[in-house]
């Protein structure tokens, strides 16, 4: 599938955008009620620290390239970010205006003007230096998603040769992949790929540990950048989990915005994180006449951000506390509905957190001609587990945070592998931390 | 109930103080009609003369920080209309509103002839009085009139003498702003028998340029003219320029006040430096002549508040509290406080303080803004989930860490943090008992 393919013409319509681009003059009035603080909070939210109130200056002075060099110079994923970050729980949520009785400043959008006019200006990023010591160095970053292409593009501009390995017919990782189509189009996500081998950064479709044996790649580069994302989707472990019907909420995702593809009339989501509600709103866009979301615990516990739920409720999707699933029922060959038995909360344990436990002879069915399982990703570092001294727990690589260093020095670690599935933002703070990382070791070991 | 009605220099008498300034908005009889419907206590006519030919293309702007027209700078000439159109509408409004000024400006060449025919013409038509206009800085000025006059004291008080031979009606001088001294020729237009002055009339400006162009607004077919700037922008100097005619003892004449009065605040302050009337025209230029309701309400509620009945009641009561920097006291200190609850935690103060007067605020636990903005920066952020992650909560409260202290000590209360303060009320300049007498640098000076 080549990327001319995306966004899929029938989403364009299907998904407006959540948060229609500023105008210029809208832009410029929001630039200008920004108070410009010293120490921004904004910039210190950020996990890329971008420095907020500078690039907004910038729009209000309508030096549009500054603005927008200034948002890559941290974050070189800045358009996708602009468009899926959590603002409301980072700088959004830290704008001093908060306390104040006043509106914060929509960060997000402004930054996303300053990404827009960018992109469409044609002209690209300042070239890389050609480096002196450093242009032998060369490291092979594993993973084509946000924390790989962030480390690659930061050691490009430190002159270091970088080559991205990736499994996929697209680089981009969920940002191409897996965020929903209203947030993010595949097509810009693409771009920010090409960003960054504009750079100089070289792309190989390989599976690492298949294609291309790991040996191979350390005997051939100085350092491996470990992007590698999370694995399948958590299995319900219930019977009729394989029936036709039955989609996990990656797999839903990936569809749609790879492919013309409906979801059934009466949809059931299963789960209560970020993802599950992702899918549920696709699946009513898609067509889908009701879509009920299940999770075992309740509203107060839903590990989705607010904002996303709110948002979901608009979106007519329902909301079911308090079940979880026991089977997926079956008609020729078919999933036609999901029996659950309620649940109840157990007082808080050590962690804090509620555990469920079912409610003996609560079971009950719920037709449906669709089942979305949205339980989460599994750990996955398959190839490299438990090999090679890299230190893992709880199934994410171990590293040392300031650096991204892992229990092999000749290893560097970064984004959902590590973190266990966060934000792109955060990915892109992990994969540019490791990138200065290996050069400052560069820079210590060529002194000496 | 205050009472605005006024009888200005001798003998123009008006339902209120306010009057639209000589310009586009008094161009013709059924503009200053419907003026007055609005509420206008008087009109000065777009100067009469014999008329021009004007450029198109003719007023250019400064916006700030996203706001339109903070000041305004036009190249139009006096009326373009035949003197004959001019004062037989004069005629008219004056038959239909007896009881609201009208006072004709006037500007023809420098002959004494001239002046008389224009002046008797202008009273036998009705007007009031008479503003002799020496003070428009463009255009005319190249053929010898306006500032060509105002900028010389030796012609304005000839001109003026020249007028006050056959003028029956109040004569006012307007004058120009740009000149090294005002009081100058406000004197000179005492000796010359003047019975008001007013001021002041435009300042000379070059607005902006286009940088796409490189051409200079506003732009007349490539190239343009320096204009005369007006609007809110020149308050300030309007103000100061009033109080040095105000105060200044040879001049002792009633002054209408101009430069940027857009509502009932800046008109208190003109009647509070010696201003008998007001003049207004880009505010009425910009939004119509609405503007002028709120400008009675507004006074009148404030005189009501303030228990004056009249005009007269607070004319002039600023003037004594302005002085010459010797007779400041060097004893009267204050310092600076800021209100912790209030406090939003921007820092502006702070970096106000260090870079722009005399680091005495501090953030402690750094040394210097450099400190604070890269401990900031080193910080390792990750999206907080909700719910899962204990997020720092300061229940929208700032953080005690970005809160500000002041070293009194330190303080030499120069105002700067409570200017780029911008939450009312948290920073507040507090007096300090010094404990020595009040002294000024005058009698230091005689004392030591």
């Amino acid at each position: 599938m080549g990327s001319a393919a995306l966004p899929v013409p029938r989403n364009l319509e299907r998904f407006p955008e959540l948060h229609p681009a500023l105008d210029t003059q809208s832009a410029l009035a929001e630039a200008n009620r920004c108070l410009f603080c010293f120490d921004a909070p904004c910039t210190a939210a950020c996990p890329t620290h971008i420095d907020v109130p500078r690039f907004i200056k910038k729009i209000a002075t309508g030096n549009l390239r500054g603005s927008a060099l200034t948002i890559l110079d941290a974050n070189i994923l800045g358009l996708s970010c602009s468009r899926v970050c959590p603002v409301d729980v980072l700088c959004e949520g830290s704008c001093v205006l908060h306390r104040y009785n006043k509106k914060p400043i929509e960060i997000g959008r402004l930054q996303r003007y300053a990404m827009d006019h960018f992109y469409s200006s044609g002209v690209g990023l300042p070239a890389c230096p050609v480096s002196d010591v450093k242009t032998n160095i060369k490291v092979a970053c594993v993973g084509g998603g946000p924390a790989s292409l962030a480390c690659a593009a930061e050691l490009r501009r430190h002159g270091c040769a970088v080559t991205v390995f990736d499994n996929r017919p697209l680089p981009g990782g969920l940002n191409t992949y897996g965020v929903a189509e209203y947030k993010l189009r595949p097509s810009d996500s693409l771009r920010e790929v090409d960003l960054v081998r504009s750079l100089g950064v070289e792309f190989r479709r390989a599976e690492v540990g298949a294609a291309v044996a790991i040996e191979d790649l350390e005997k051939e580069f100085s350092f491996l950048f470990l992007g590698l994302g999370l694995g399948a989707m958590e299995r319900l472990g219930i019977p009729g989990e394989d029936l036709r019907g039955v989609v996990d909420a990656l797999h839903f995702i990936e569809r749609y915005k790879t492919s013309e593809f409906d979801a059934g009339r009466r949809v059931v989501v299963i789960g209560g994180g970020n993802t599950a509600i992702d899918a549920a709103n696709a699946a009513r866009r898609l067509g889908a006449g009701e879509v009920h979301l299940f999770y075992r615990r309740t509203e107060k516990e839903m590990p989705a951000f607010s904002f996303e739920y709110a948002h979901s409720k608009v979106e007519d999707v329902q909301f079911h506390w308090l079940a979880q699933p026991v089977e997926i029922l079956a008609e020729d060959g078919r999933a036609v509905g999901v029996r659950f038995q309620e649940t109840r909360l157990r007082e808080p344990g050590a962690g804090g957190r509620r555990t469920v436990e079912p409610v003996p002879d609560s079971h009950f069915e719920f037709a449906c001609d669709m089942v979305i399982p949205a339980l989460g990703q599994s750990r996955l570092a398959g190839m490299l587990q438990a090999t090679r001294g890299i230190e893992f727990e709880g199934g994410s690589i171990v590293v040392d945070r300031p650096t991204g260093r892992t229990g092999n020095p000749k290893y560097y670690a970064g984004g959902d592998c590590v973190n266990g599935g966060r934000e792109v933002v955060d990915a892109v703070a992990d994969g540019k931390r490791a990138a200065l990382a290996m050069v400052q070791r560069l820079a210590v070991g060529a002194a000496s | 109930m205050a009472d605005l009605t006024t009888t200005f220099a001798g003998g123009i008498r008006c339902p209120n103080p306010f009057w639209l300034a000589s310009g586009p908005p008094t161009n013709c009889g059924e503009q200053v009609m419907r003026a007055f419907d609005a509420g206008w206590g008087g009109a000065v006519w777009k100067t009469i003369g014999e008329p021009i030919l004007n450029v198109s293309s003719r007023y250019s702007s400064v916006d700030w920080n996203g706001q339109r027209m903070m000041g305004l700078n036009n190249i139009e000439l006096i009326s373009d209309r035949p003197i004959d159109v001019n004062l037989r509408e004069i005629t008219e409004v004056k038959k239909r509103y007896p009881k609201h000024a009208v006072v004709a400006s006037l500007m023809v060449d420098s002959k004494r002839e001239t002046w008389h025919d224009i002046v008797r013409r202008s009273e036998e038509a009705g007007a009031d009085g008479l503003e002799l206009n020496f003070g428009c800085p463009h255009g005319m000025s190249e053929r010898g009139m306006g500032s060509a006059v105002g900028q010389v004291p030796k012609y304005t008080r000839l001109i003026t003498e020249w007028v006050k031979e056959v003028a029956r009606t109040p004569v006012l001088v307007k004058l120009t702003p740009n000149i090294t001294d005002i009081r100058m020729v406000a004197r000179a237009a005492r000796h010359g028998g003047a019975d008001g002055l007013s001021a002041i009339n435009t300042i000379n400006s070059i607005t902006g340029i286009d940088l796409d162009t490189l051409t200079p607004r506003p732009n007349v077919g490539g190239v343009s003219a320096h204009g005369g700037y007006c609007g809110p922008a020149v308050k300030p100097i309007a103000l100061h320029l009033v109080q040095q005619i105000a105060s200044d003892p040879e001049v002792g004449l009633p002054i209408s006040g101009i430069g940027g009065i857009a509502g009932w605040r800046e008109a208190a302050e003109f009647m509070l430096l010696g201003c008998g009337t007001v003049q207004v025209c880009t505010a009425a230029m910009h939004y119509g002549y609405r503007i002028v309701e709120d400008m009675i309400d507004g006074l009148s509620n404030w005189m009501d508040e303030k228990g004056f009945r009249t005009i007269e009641d607070f004319r002039g009561r600023t003037l004594p509290k302005i002085t010459e920097w010797k007779h400041l006291d060097l004893n009267y200190k204050i310092v600076a406080r800021i209100d912790a609850r209030k406090c939003i935690g921007c820092e502006l103060c702070y970096v106000a303080c260090w870079d722009g007067a005399h680091q005495c605020i501090h953030l402690d636990g750094h040394t210097a803004p450099a400190a604070v903005e890269a401990a900031s920066r080193a910080r390792i952020v990750t999206t907080p989930i909700a719910k899962l992650d204990a997020v720092e909560a300061w229940d929208g409260k700032t953080p005690p860490t970005r809160v500000p202290r002041i070293d009194e000590a330190a303080c030499v209360g120069c105002n700067l943090c409570w200017l780029v303060c911008p939450v009312e009320g948290c920073i507040t300049m507090e007096p300090i008992d010094t404990g020595k007498a009040p002294e000024t640098w005058e009698q230091r000076c005689q004392t030591h």
